[in-house]
């Protein structure tokens, strides 16, 4: 086991600056000069904004100006950044996404106005003194509503709510249809994937800020890719150049998804701090978050398996409605489609696959990607419907899923949606995680369960996800508006420290110290030589950022090829000290050595050598060692697993508690197990908690019920247990450099189902004929389930 | 949230005198009143804070009696009221967290009332006597409906006494976002009957289920309230459970917290 | 009004009116920002703090309550010589924390559960837990380091 290099479970060193209050959030930060803006938002979900008089308001002590849409005139909407083609080749509606409401509320937490004033409590003042001149509409809150003839529309310029109706694969559905007519059972299930709030714990904040001495505007957020945001609002939305726009993302605690997007109170605060010539901050308080951050999942869906006469899986299709909410947000039509059909395969050898999704527009907050984003969606209907249709049939769920897995023999394997797996062993997870949950021994459990009045069950789940998000070319031709590369810039000291410059964001990922494992095991010196450098635009390269598992496998994959180059530019350094032929050099344990020979120098005589040059090649090359490097991934990356979690149900209650859970992941190559192992721990929190606590309601007018945590039930540590993890199945990815594959969000997309089969088992063993409770399977969802 | 005057004094007479500008509040640990403030919610001009007043705290045990002063916190009582009163303690022990536990205190639980506290559980089960500044009021005249009182404007409550019962037991069934109560019993049994006390459950607030009451002093088991059933008309409807769930809760829990006081 | 307290040992005096929160003095006026602010409905705990010495909620709890208090907040739980106290040492030995931000708080209330109950159970551990919200752990190793600080043997984080 190496003591600090790859799969060396190093402690981490951000912690330091955590664990003794001197981390520096974006709202530990204070401009000299800051104004601060309370933006009234739209308590109505769906009304005409017919006037918006801040004349009082504007009288108000310590107002500095009032915005509302008039100011935006001329400024773009926000972008999306993924452009679904429907089944008829056309492309999706797409509405303005303004960034103060223009004409129209459509959802409760619209910016109606922006108050900036000398402070918070001012502009909150001054805010209750704006009246609005509104006529309220319809709300349009149920997906199915809203799709049906006559509904009132979200968007009066579009043709309907119907965002798109996308068939996926086209071409395959009649040979589905066929087989479904031939199938020897066929198992039905309807279900809804709750509607969720990513809540990272640190809300969001954004300070803007300008600089008229050279006309440059710099924005504070709390983002997982200052880049990507640089890119979108200073392209897309403000008209300011790459050049004149720097984005900073400090510490940002913690994103899942919903820091992706680029917010209208980013563009806001810097477009403001130009216009007033004052830094402008936000700090969004929880209640403001609820009805601000884009919302995750929100699917309803009805799936369908065939199966032969042998229980072979032979065909599967999916009708799914994907809430978009009232907007597009930045990467919301992606999720549903190429995020999620592309992964109704599993791990299964299901040979015709045909996913048809309706995205629609309701007023509702804008729904986007969350921790897993669409592959928690597939996962969770797939794994639910081949358990019930094992229930069906009365096997194993176990030996339903073994039986139909796609052999290890068989990779690359090239699914009937498009994507085409590298590596995998799905057996050697289910395995592992039968093994682990100690599967076979379950029944004695049961029994000691039922003798204090609890019944007790056992569910399972496979995943499979596509991480390393993702090759551009690929994205391209499906929609995508961005590449998704990483990029990492290695600059090297002359006393031989590194410093990386890497796109990858760290929110929580522990970036700040397994990245400097990898590169210093490279070298073959101490990580401590290593620094990483991450969520500035002004020092770093170039950065698609944190999402989709994406980080090690792209990023590291950047910062692995800048690494190589630095290696091989000093090896010829090497190769001139010791004047030697280059092809000879080794670089071992952070020396340069002349193979078959005992000749060598030191890494730092080599780095020295880069930048005091006095006996240097200078006729070959630069003087100086820092190299550039983008990684463009060939593929996506398909983590797996097997997730058994065991439950008791109090039957007078309903109340579920989860006894254990066990996780067998294949992540491919390891480089800090202990961090990967807390990622698992944190997924598979998250997805306890929406499979068990979380749920994101409206009421028919568009009123967000769970709009504080006085009703959104985050899990408490009271709600977990321990959970027990492993990744000792490695079938290492074949086309990165590294070997990884990701490993952020399996958690929360290998969970949900294996608790809800979990509470199934334990109400059909009980003799109950519950087939489906929809998430989450609170008490009282559980107990009318069991009554009804 | 709106500014306003904040005044710590340190007796009963000079909180009373400030609580007598109509515009002032009473601030008793604050762990509900804080965050509607901080909604807009409540705008009081002054707050007068009661944690100042050292009369107003600590517990006292009597004989067959406890006497809570009305600013002593939560965890306090889970600590000193252990041994004189067991249930009570645990109520107390149970409340929010231990933060809002070191801060929130019994007066002001009892004089909020919220639907779903635990405190009101108690008060009402016990038959506990609510001392003000101006009377003594029996618990069962104090509970007026969901955060309504029998308390009058610029009445104070300064302590709470506590008949300690031959066995007693308080459970609660948290609603899993808030942890309050979805619904709560406190079952006492006295030498003259048994009171039975639900909280969370009713659109009323706290309420005595009479027929458990009665049933389980001819025979104090749990199996002595299998048969009967509370009726789901006026019990509240939310996200966390429907009207039948609670009152179906209600009576699970009836039967625990008996089992539970032995 | 001036408002006087004692914070992690020195005398500190500052402005507040009567609205402001205690947090927002450690915050604003103090400049001690590691304690951090993550609801407005007092649930989260990521500004957990102590006041003479038992564990409150700095959101919930107004600057002039505190008037004449001890105070100790995240930035006065390290050793004096500045390295991490066992209890720090012990949230980054087993990675009890991810992003950070909810850190401050679990760390406040873990050093008050250890006064109280010096080698809690795992039960005890969770229900004390229940005012501060982790997003990114699990509590999985939350709960572990928390064992390991009080002295308890712990399952090794990573093999």
């Amino acid at each position: 086991m190496p003591k600090d290099g790859i799969g060396a479970s190093v402690k981490r060193r951000e912690d330091l600056r955590f664990l003794t209050g001197t981390g520096r959030y974006t709202d530990d930060i204070n401009l000299r000069g800051q104004a601060h803006v309370h933006f009234l938002r739209a308590d109505v979900a769906h009304a005409t904004l017919n006037a918006v008089d801040t004349s009082a308001a504007a009288e108000m002590p310590g107002v500095l100006r009032i915005f509302t849409a008039k100011d935006f005139e001329g400024v773009g909407g926000l972008p999306c950044g993924w452009q679904v083609t429907d089944k008829h080749g056309q492309p999706m509606q797409e509405p303005k996404h303004p960034i103060l409401a223009e004409g129209k509320i459509r959802h409760v937490g619209e910016i109606v106005a922006a108050v900036v004033a000398e402070t918070l409590e001012q502009a909150r003042d001054a805010a209750e003194a704006i009246e609005l001149d509104t006529e309220d509409l319809p709300a349009v809150i149920d997906m199915k509503q809203a799709v049906a003839e006559g509904a009132p529309k979200v968007h009066d310029e579009l043709t309907s709510n119907l965002c798109y109706d996308w068939g996926f694969v086209e071409e395959n559905k009649a040979a589905v249809e066929e087989a479904f007519a031939n199938a020897a059972h066929v198992t039905t299930l309807e279900l809804v994937n709750n509607r969720l709030v990513a809540n990272p714990m640190e809300p969001r904040v954004a300070i803007g800020d300008y600089a008229l001495h050279d006309d440059s505007s710099t924005l504070y957020t709390t983002s997982q890719n200052p880049h990507v945001i640089r890119l979108l609002m200073g392209a897309f939305v403000l008209g300011i150049p790459e050049h004149k726009l720097r984005v900073v993302a400090p510490d940002v605690g913690g994103g899942f998804g919903t820091k992706i997007f680029h917010y209208a109170e980013e563009a806001f605060c810097t477009f403001a701090a130009k216009q007033l010539r004052r830094p402008v901050k936000w700090t969004s308080t929880r209640s403001e978050a609820f009805i601000s951050d884009a919302h995750g999942r929100d699917h309803v869906t009805k799936i369908q398996l065939a199966l032969d006469a042998d229980n072979n899986f032979t065909a599967l299709r999916t009708d799914t409605y994907a809430n978009m909410g009232a907007y597009l947000s930045t990467f919301a039509p992606s999720v549903p489609t190429w995020l999620h059909g592309t992964l109704m395969a599993g791990n299964y050898r299901t040979p015709l696959i045909y996913v048809n999704v309706k995205a629609v527009f309701t007023n509702t907050v804008p729904v986007d990607a969350y921790r897993g984003a669409g592959r928690p969606e597939a996962t969770f209907q797939l794994e639910r419907v081949v358990d019930k249709a094992a229930r069906e049939l009365g096997v194993d769920p176990a030996e339903l899923r073994r039986q139909n897995f796609i052999r290890k023999d068989q990779f690359p394997y090239a699914t009937p949606v498009a994507v085409e797996y590298d590596t995998g062993d799905y057996e050697a997870t289910l395995d592992k995680a039968m093994q682990m949950a100690g599967y076979a021994g379950f029944e004695t459990r049961r029994a000691a369960s039922a003798a204090k009045g609890k019944l007790r069950g056992i569910g399972l789940s496979h995943y499979i996800e596509a991480c390393g998000i993702a090759p551009s070319n690929l994205v391209g031709q499906l929609g995508a508006r961005a590449g998704l590369y990483e990029s990492a810039t290695v600059r090297v000291n002359a006393t031989g420290g590194l410093v990386v410059m890497t796109g990858s964001h760290s929110h929580g990922q522990g970036h700040e110290t397994s990245f400097p494992q990898v590169v210093a095991d490279m070298i073959g010196i101490s990580p401590d030589q290593v620094e990483i450098v991450h969520g500035d635009t002004a020092n770093t390269p170039m950065g698609m950022g944190t999402y989709g598992s994406r980080s090690i496998a792209v990023g590291g994959s950047a910062m692995v090829r800048a690494t190589e180059k630095i290696i091989a530019k000093a090896k010829k350094i090497a190769a001139h000290l010791m004047e030697a032929s280059e092809a000879d050099i080794e670089l071992k344990d952070g020396a340069f050595s002349v193979a078959g020979t005992d000749k060598s120098v030191a890494w730092g005589d080599v780095t020295l050598a880069a930048y005091v040059p006095h006996n240097y090649p200078l006729d070959d090359i630069e003087p100086g060692l820092e190299e550039t490097a983008f990684y463009d991934p060939a593929n996506f990356t398909y983590p797996s697993g097997c997730y058994i979690c065991e439950v008791e149900v109090d039957p007078d209650t309903g109340r579920v508690e989860v006894q254990s859970f066990a996780a067998a992941d294949d992540f491919g190559n390891v480089i800090n197990p202990m961090i990967v192992e807390g990622q698992v721990q944190g997924g598979v929190g998250q997805g306890i908690g929406q499979a068990l606590l979380e749920n994101c309601v409206y009421d028919a007018d568009g009123q967000l019920l769970s709009a504080s945590y006085m009703d959104y039930a985050m899990p408490r540590a009271s709600d977990l247990p321990m959970i027990d993890v492993d990744h000792s199945c490695q079938t290492p990815c074949t086309h990165n450099p590294l070997g990884v594959k990701g490993c952020g969000e399996a958690g929360a997309i290998g969970s949900p189902p294996a608790l809800v089969n979990a509470v199934i088992d334990a109400l059909q063993r009980d003799g109950k004929s519950v087939s489906h409770i929809d998430m989450p399977l609170s008490p009282a969802r559980v107990w009318a389930a069991m009554n009804a | 949230m709106y500014n306003f005057d904040f005044v710590k004094p340190s007796t009963v007479e000079e909180a009373v005198a400030a609580l007598a500008d109509d515009e002032a509040q009473p601030l008793s640990g604050g762990q509900t009143l804080i965050p509607t403030m901080k909604q807009r919610l409540n705008a009081p001009e002054t707050l007068v804070s009661l944690l100042g007043i050292e009369a107003l705290k600590g517990v006292t045990v009597g004989g067959d009696r406890v006497t809570i002063g009305a600013a002593t916190t939560h965890a306090t009582v889970a600590r000193e009221v252990a041994e004189a009163y067991p249930a009570l303690a645990a109520l107390a022990g149970n409340i929010g967290d231990p933060a809002v536990r070191n801060r929130g205190t019994i007066g002001g639980s009892l004089a909020n009332n919220d639907p779903a506290a635990c405190y009101p559980a108690a008060a009402l089960a016990s038959g506990a006597t609510v001392v003000t500044n101006r009377r003594e009021i029996p618990a069962d005249e104090y509970f007026e409906g969901m955060f309504a009182t029998a308390l009058e404007e610029g009445e104070i409550i300064t302590r709470v006494t506590f008949p300690i019962p031959e066995a007693a037991a308080y459970v609660k069934f948290e609603q899993p976002a808030s942890r309050f109560a979805l619904a709560g019993v406190f079952v006492a049994k006295f030498a003259g009957g048994v009171r039975v006390a639900i909280t969370g459950a009713s659109e009323e607030g706290v309420f005595r289920w009479s027929e458990a009451e009665e049933a389980l002093s001819g025979n104090f088991s749990a199996g002595a309230v299998s048969a009967l059933s509370l009726d789901a008309d006026g019990m509240m409807a939310d996200l966390h459970g429907s009207a039948e769930y609670r009152a179906h809760l209600a009576k699970v829990l009836t039967g625990r917290a008996v089992t539970a006081a032995g | 009004m001036k408002v006087t307290m004692h914070v992690n040992g020195r005398q500190v005096s500052g402005e507040a009116e009567g609205r402001t929160l205690l947090s927002a003095f450690l915050r604003e006026e103090l400049g001690l920002t590691g304690t951090h602010i993550g609801c407005d409905t007092s649930q989260c705990g990521a500004c957990t703090v102590h006041v003479d010495g038992k564990q409150v909620k700095s959101c919930t709890m107004f600057a002039a309550e505190a008037e004449g208090a001890e105070v100790t907040t995240i930035e006065g739980m390290a050793n004096a010589d500045g390295s991490l106290s066992a209890i720090q040492q012990a949230f980054q030995d087993y990675h009890g924390l991810q992003c950070g931000f909810c850190t401050p708080g679990m760390v406040m209330a873990a050093a008050a559960l250890l006064e109280e109950i010096p080698q809690p159970t795992e039960a005890q551990i969770r229900h004390h837990l229940d005012g501060n919200i982790c997003r990114c752990t699990g509590y999985h190793n939350i709960v572990k380091a928390i064992q390991a600080a009080s002295g308890q043997p712990v399952a090794v984080a990573a093999e």
